[in-house]
């Protein structure tokens, strides 16, 4: 079944079906009829793409539901509002969106005007939202201290109301890939229709050679977005230049990053962007069958793709020749089983293949030879959702956004000890600390910021004073990070940076698939190197002897493992390791010499102590006590074995008197 | 094509990888896990790393494709600090007990460690720990030793197409086991122990029943007399004179195995001719009467147990003869005490196959009590002090059965016993011999399945030959629905034949076993008598004894049944 | 017919090796967990050896091999999470369920899995129990949360 109205035919003389595009149909929805000249034809298309703009008639709500929004209570957000507008009898529709970026200030709600003009507000939550509705609907006070922005108002009926692209939070974003996300019904092909979606697709397969649309994006300067950055024109070219008849494209939404969400975001809401660049790229490379290779921990995002992929089959725009230019493509999804190592292009085909998600060695590349053997491109979301823009806007648009050694936009991921945390997308290469302090607001008040993790497990940690630095490729890269996928999390004076490494080393040693021998084995020994600097030195003096060593065999190992692994995720391994090690060895100094963490993040170097003149002998911290490091007898000062103390702390979240401290 | 290594200019062909170009010019670049059998680098040891002009990373020389203009350093320092880091990696992981570990001296991960100069354990943490499996009466498993270079995953799935082992878990804790990590035993293994041949540790390594054979050699009221397979003695020839022959191996192996106690050593390649009798009757029979065929052979253990386990539907069409080994031993239990005067109860029969299958078939059936493979052949050498490379002592092998012709040598290679049947079934259906020499070329060779016709008299015989249990999946049934009809197959489980069979010294390249397989042709052409039916001993045999091939007496000790052994629902174990 | 068989059974003839990994995860979402015995039957459905279908199975993180506890709660110790302390709520909830070395509580009623990322950081420190999210973690919210899940299973009792 097709719901889609702009599809749909206006009179019996449109021919377009599912089964028998048209080439015209993206051309007729803005300017149709093309094929028969009919005012009432026009008339009725231009209703259509008005209503279908706005989201419906009269007032509607929009409410950003992606996974943050739902954290943050959304679901209920939207069953308190059906609730109140039933009972006031109002029939003003609610439409879910999905996520704008601003995650800190989430719950958002939209409202569209009955005038037309479309209102942001945020903050909104389950506590909240009584109070909202009440203010809107009861006593029509549009402004309230909810709002924050709003969208165009061409009739200047709002100006006392700052445009939500001028908030400081949005001021220094350039919205490309996330220009409809909270904005646009996820759900609904007709809104992505009405935003302009599928114009690149019509553009490329009906009016553009696959050489040409490879040619545009080499032009444009598009790297891929996932990690390495490898031109992703070039990689088509490849692929489009081999003579076999079964070619395949694959969606990297394996997002495995930690501090990574922005694929996800993207899919949950904006799902018809990334189909459309799959559809685009399908055609320039000669594949007809495609995967979205999609994490099993996003399940709104798949749900939302599935719905997405199904509504673009009803109409056509998936399947059989989409759009009359006798190109086949349609997606298959491929739900991750929880192998972070499956976002290595080599591992992903295995796991698609029904494998192991082992990596195998490169070349052949799998443009060359991928699935099944078969040419096969892998682009992740982020790149693919740029190309439908490279396409509209031009290369040379593209090109001119972004500054230093790469084009367009990037988005990140902002997390951590931050003020504003959520997803901003900016021209790659503006300076970190603008991204970081400019959009970001900086440390949480009182606090400071130590350092800027980027790209994930394979990045590094830039400090606050490298952070005039541009993000561009190559200058991460020289910092020992790496744009990755762009994940940015930020840390403050509480953080250990010896515990960050640590922290990473452990992902990468669970997440290694054990293939080879150097991450393998390698990753293990520098887990337990690094453990042993953030615990305390126990045993006989060879094994202090050993902790002095350690820093050594860090570093050789961390060369060993970052020369001789198989894949890019062994190969980067060492990564947050050597970028610690080199701007902060002092923090590692600390550790091994004094066995003292100057941030007081390590638990295993805090040592406690029970103050005897508060202690009322309770026996609650020694009930507590994982390791039973705690002796005493019931109404009588208790004590703490510094020798068995794991410094967990459960003693101190126990007493009830506060007499268990910290005393390093 | 040529490409520089060393800055020595070196010949190379398409395809060809470095490693291998590098190997052909005698530079050894050390490797875990590449094997000349796998349909793809494994790349995972990363041992083989070596420098590229022109490359920033190093590159592992078993995927780096040969090209014209390459010049490659395979031993400058950087290349060797980094193959020492990755072996002192997987010392770090390994157990300790190298003087107690059944590969001793003959290790791979050892001689590594000896070549780059690893002399301490550099690192102090985890260790494996998984179970060892002792499950299986053929093939035990120490997965603590185990590399995870993937060799034995690659044998068992890839080549034989069994898929009894595999990557099990990830990361650290990742191993080699069978479904469920269950033992061998109830897993889909059929014992071939193609994986213990390439394993470079001593994770998977043969049932050890030296010390049994030692213990009966060692009891003075026992008589111990031995068998020898014909592989044996056409491998234990790699690395002597070419003009030593099978036959003077063979004697030089009998007066070692009589030093060491052996009361006599018999032939193996006997029963094999006798084998050919009953088995080209039978095939004959089945013919003329309408039995089920086509036939298959069913010397090769470890293809009877797959059919017993995979396919039990199949079980009519394997011939009922016993393997050789069982024949042999089935006539040595039943001749040897009267002919000997010696107590049938004190009586053991050690059998020395090239044959890890064969430690099961041994238990499934009576009559022979020990087996060992060519590799413990060596350790029983080691424990009473031969210096069997230096023994040149020769003795003839012990009557009964101590004859072979040059069809039952064969038997030791993919194809032998094809070409041993034809060569006797021409006979027995066309009433003549083959005309002039009885080489049968398209028997032979390496080819994975070979199929051929061979008229004999008015009758045209639909005859295939599978060389390896890796080709079974996608051709017995095609074989069984042939049109025309094919009349006999030949499967031989191992690749190559017994020659690469399971229990041959460790090797992980195939030049080895083609050479062995020409040792065999080298002795059946040299051979007096060529052809099964014209061996004296076996002549005799069945004047005396067994009246006539599928006779009573045949029934009963050369004539076996089979068992449905499909595995039941694993799951409920 | 079990629910394994079912499965099986709805991809029709069309099975092939691709299908191995979306089997076991709708045997796992049918389940709970995937057992020994539907390994096997997927094997044989799909004429792989079990081994490689247990290789595969213990590969990925998703695959539970014993049943789940009746309350299922995924804790993430991605990066974000991390530096806003997720450990010392981890640790928390292993003394607050007396959670086994597998995960499980000692009365058997919750399933903890420690999940590398969910992908929700901005919300950081963050779980899902029960399929929803639950963002800006205490050790106080964490507390209330479970108060309220056995509020409510005591509810039902």
């Amino acid at each position: 079944m097709n719901e889609s109205l702009l599809t749909a035919p206006c009179c019996r003389q449109c021919r377009h079906t599912p089964s028998t595009p048209c080439s015209d149909l993206i051309e007729c929805i803005d300017h149709g009829p093309v094929c028969h000249d009919d005012d009432g034809c026009r008339d009725e298309r231009a209703r259509r793409l008005a209503r279908a703009r706005r989201g419906g008639d009269g007032m509607v709500l929009f409410v950003g539901a992606g996974t943050c929004g739902r954290a943050n209570g959304a679901l209920t957000v939207i069953a308190k509002m059906e609730a109140y507008l039933q009972h006031r009898g109002l029939d003003v529709p609610i439409v879910e969106t999905g996520c704008v970026g601003y995650c800190q200030r989430e719950v958002f709600v939209d409202l569209v005007t009955a005038d037309g003009v479309r209102l942001s507000y945020c903050d909104l939550g389950p506590d909240t939202v009584d109070e909202f509705l009440e203010a809107v609907f009861g006593r029509r006070e549009l402004h309230n201290r909810f709002l924050l922005g709003r969208y165009d108002d061409p009739d200047g009926l709002y100006g006392d109301v700052p445009p939500l692209a001028e908030t400081p939070f949005f001021a220094r974003q350039t919205k490309v890939v996330l220009a409809n996300c909270g904005v646009v019904d996820p759900a609904s092909l007709d809104a992505a229709l009405a935003a302009g979606g599928f114009r690149a697709a019509a553009t490329a397969l009906v009016t553009m050679t696959p050489e040409e649309v490879c040619d545009e994006l080499i032009a444009s300067g598009l790297r891929g977005r996932g990690g390495a950055g490898f031109p992703t024109g070039r990689k088509w070219k490849v692929a489009l230049e081999q003579p076999r008849p079964q070619k395949y494209l694959i969606c990297n939404a394996d997002e495995g990053d930690p501090g990574a969400f922005m694929d996800r975001a993207v899919l949950e809401s904006d799902p018809f962007r990334v189909v459309e660049g799959m559809v685009v790229a399908a055609y320039a490379i000669g594949a007809t069958k495609g995967y979205v290779y999609c994490r099993a921990e996003y399940p709104l995002a798949v749900e939302r793709l599935r719905e997405a992929i199904r509504q673009c089959r009803a109409a056509g725009l998936l399947g059989r020749n989409i759009l009359g230019s006798l190109t086949d493509f349609d997606i298959t999804i491929k739900m991750g089983a929880g192998a972070f190592v499956c976002g290595e292009e080599t591992a992903i085909l295995a796991s698609i293949e029904g494998g192991r998600g082992m990596p195998r060695p490169r070349p052949p590349y799998p443009a060359v030879s991928g699935l099944h053997g078969c040419p096969t491109v892998l682009n992740n979301v982020e790149t693919l959702a740029n190309v439908p823009a490279v396409v509209n806007g031009g290369a040379e648009w593209f090109a001119g956004l972004g500054c230093g050694d790469a084009a367009g936009t990037k988005v990140f991921a902002l997390s951590g000890r931050i003020r504003n945390t959520g997803l901003v997308e900016v021209p790659v290469g503006i300076p970190l600390r603008e991204v970081v302090y400019g959009i970001g607001g900086g440390a949480p008040a009182g606090h400071h910021i130590k350092a800027v993790q980027i790209g994930g497990p394979s990045g590094g940690c830039i400090p606050d004073e490298l952070l005039d630095v541009p993000t561009d490729y190559g200058t991460l890269q020289e910092l020992g990070a790496m744009m990755g996928s762009g994940g940015m999390v930020v840390m403050d004076e509480r953080s250990c940076m010896v515990d960050v490494a640590k922290f990473f080393m452990e992902f990468i040693r669970n997440e290694s698939c054990g293939k080879c021998t150097p991450c393998r084995e390698g990753t293990t020994r520098m887990l337990e190197i690094l453990t042993e600097f953030t615990e305390r030195p126990v045993g006989d003096d060879l094994r202090r002897l050993e902790r002095f060593r350690g820093i050594l065999h860090l570093e050789e190992l961390a060369e060993t493992v970052k020369e001789t692994s198989l894949c890019g995720l062994g190969q980067s391994a060492a990564n947050p390791v050597l970028s610690t090690l080199r701007f902060f060895r002092d923090e590692y100094e600390a550790h091994i010499m004094e066995s003292v963490c100057p941030a007081g993040a390590c638990q295993g170097l805090r040592m406690y102590d029970i103050d005897p003149e508060v202690c009322t002998g309770c026996t609650l911290c020694a009930k507590n006590c994982p390791s039973g490091a705690i002796i005493g007898k019931r109404k009588f000062a208790h004590a703490i074995i510094v020798d068995r103390c794991t410094g967990c702390g459960a003693c101190a979240d126990a007493c009830p008197k506060q007499a268990v401290l910290a005393v390093a | 094509m040529s490409i520089t290594i060393n800055g020595r200019e070196i010949e190379a062909t398409a395809g060809e990888t470095v490693l291998q170009v590098a190997r052909r010019a005698g530079i050894e670049i050390p490797h875990l896990c590449s094997l000349d059998w796998a349909p793809s680098p494994s790349a995972s040891c990363r041992l083989c790393v070596v420098e590229v002009e022109g490359a920033p990373r190093l590159q592992t020389s078993c995927t780096l494709e040969a090209r014209d203009g390459l010049s490659v350093q395979t031993h400058t320092p950087r290349v060797l600090k980094a193959r020492r880091a990755i072996l002192e990696l997987l010392v770090a992981s390994h157990p300790q007990d190298c003087l107690s570990c059944a590969r001793g001296g003959d290790c791979e991960l050892a001689g590594l460690a000896s070549d780059l100069g690893v002399r301490r354990r550099r690192y102090v943490g985890a260790v494996k720990h998984h179970p060892a499996d002792i499950s299986s009466p053929a093939l035990w498993r120490d997965p603590d030793k185990c590399v995870l270079c993937g060799r034995c995953v690659t044998m068992c799935h890839d080549v034989q197409g069994i898929g009894a082992i595999d990557f099990v878990g990830r990361g650290f804790k990742t191993r080699v086991a069978p479904g469920f990590s269950l033992g061998l035993n109830v897993s889909d293994c059929v014992f071939c122990g193609q994986c213990a041949r390439v394993c470079p540790t001593g994770a998977i390594v043969e049932r050890d029943q030296v010390d049994d054979v030692v213990a009966a050699l060692a009891d003075p009221d026992i008589t111990v007399v031995a068998q020898v397979a014909p592989a044996v003695p056409a491998t234990l020839l790699e690395g002597h004179s070419k003009s030593e022959g099978v036959r003077t191996m063979l004697e030089r192996l009998a007066a070692s195995l009589k030093r060491v106690g052996f009361d006599a050593v018999f032939d193996t390649g006997f029963a094999a001719d006798l084998t050919i009798m009953e088995e080209g009757s039978e095939l004959l029979d089945r013919i003329v009467h309408g039995g089920v065929l086509p036939m298959f052979t069913s010397c090769s253990p470890a293809w009877v147990h797959y059919v017993e386990t995979h396919r039990p539907e199949l079980i009519p069409h394997l011939s009922t003869c016993k393997s050789p080994q069982q024949m042999a031993g089935a006539l040595i239990k039943e001749i040897y005490p009267a002919y000997a005067g010696v107590d049938r109860d004190k009586l053991v029969v050690v059998s020395i196959m090239p044959c890890t299958a064969k430690k099961f078939e041994a238990q499934d059936l009576t009559g022979v009590d020990y087996v060992l493979t060519t590799r413990e052949l060596e350790h029983l050498w080691g424990r009473f002090g031969v210096d069997f490379a230096h023994a040149t002592e020769q003795t003839p092998l012990d009557p009964p059965f101590s004859e072979a012709s040059g069809a039952g040598r064969l038997f030791a290679g993919s194809g032998g016993v094809m070409e041993a049947a034809l060569r006797t079934a021409h006979k027995l259906v066309a009433g003549k011999e083959l005309a002039g020499d009885p080489k049968i070329t398209e028997a032979r060779g390496l080819d994975g399945v070979r199929r051929f016709t061979v008229s004999a008299g008015e009758a045209e015989l639909g005859l295939a030959v599978v060389n390896g249990l890796g080709r079974v999946r996608d051709t017995i049934d095609e074989l069984l629905n042939a049109d025309p009809p094919v009349h006999f197959v030949e499967v031989m489980s191992c690749p190559g034949g017994c020659v690469g069979g399971g229990g041959q010294p460790y090797d992980t390249d195939a030049a080895a076993i083609k050479e062995r397989l020409q040792r065999l042709y080298e002795v059946d052409r040299r051979s007096r008598t060529r052809r099964s039916h014209e061996n004296s001993e076996v002549q005799s045999l069945y004047e005396d004894l067994l009246g006539r091939p599928l006779g009573e007496v045949s029934h009963r000790l050369l004539h076996r049944t089979y068992t449905d052994r499909r595995r039941g629902d694993v799951a409920a174990v | 017919m079990s629910a394994v068989d079912t499965i099986i059974t709805a991809h029709g003839d069309g099975l092939t090796r691709e299908q191995l990994i979306p089997l076991l995860q709708e045997i796992q979402g049918a389940d709970g967990f995937v057992s020994a015995a539907a390994m096997v039957k997927v094997a044989g459905a799909l004429d792989t050896p079990v081994s490689r279908v247990y290789g595969v199975a213990t590969f990925y993180n998703q695959f539970r091999f014993a049943p789940l506890g009746e309350h299922v709660i995924q804790i993430c110790r991605g990066t974000a999470c991390h530096v806003k302390q997720s450990l010392a709520l981890a640790q928390h909830l292993k003394r607050r369920l007396k959670l086994r070395e597998d995960g499980n509580s000692a009365d058997g009623r919750y399933t903890v899995v420690t999940v590398a990322c969910l992908g929700a950081c901005s919300i950081a420190p963050v779980l899902k129990l029960d399929g929803e999210f639950y963002g800006h973690l205490t050790r106080e919210k964490l507390d209330a949360l479970l108060d309220e899940v056995e509020a409510g299973a005591e509810a039902a009792a």
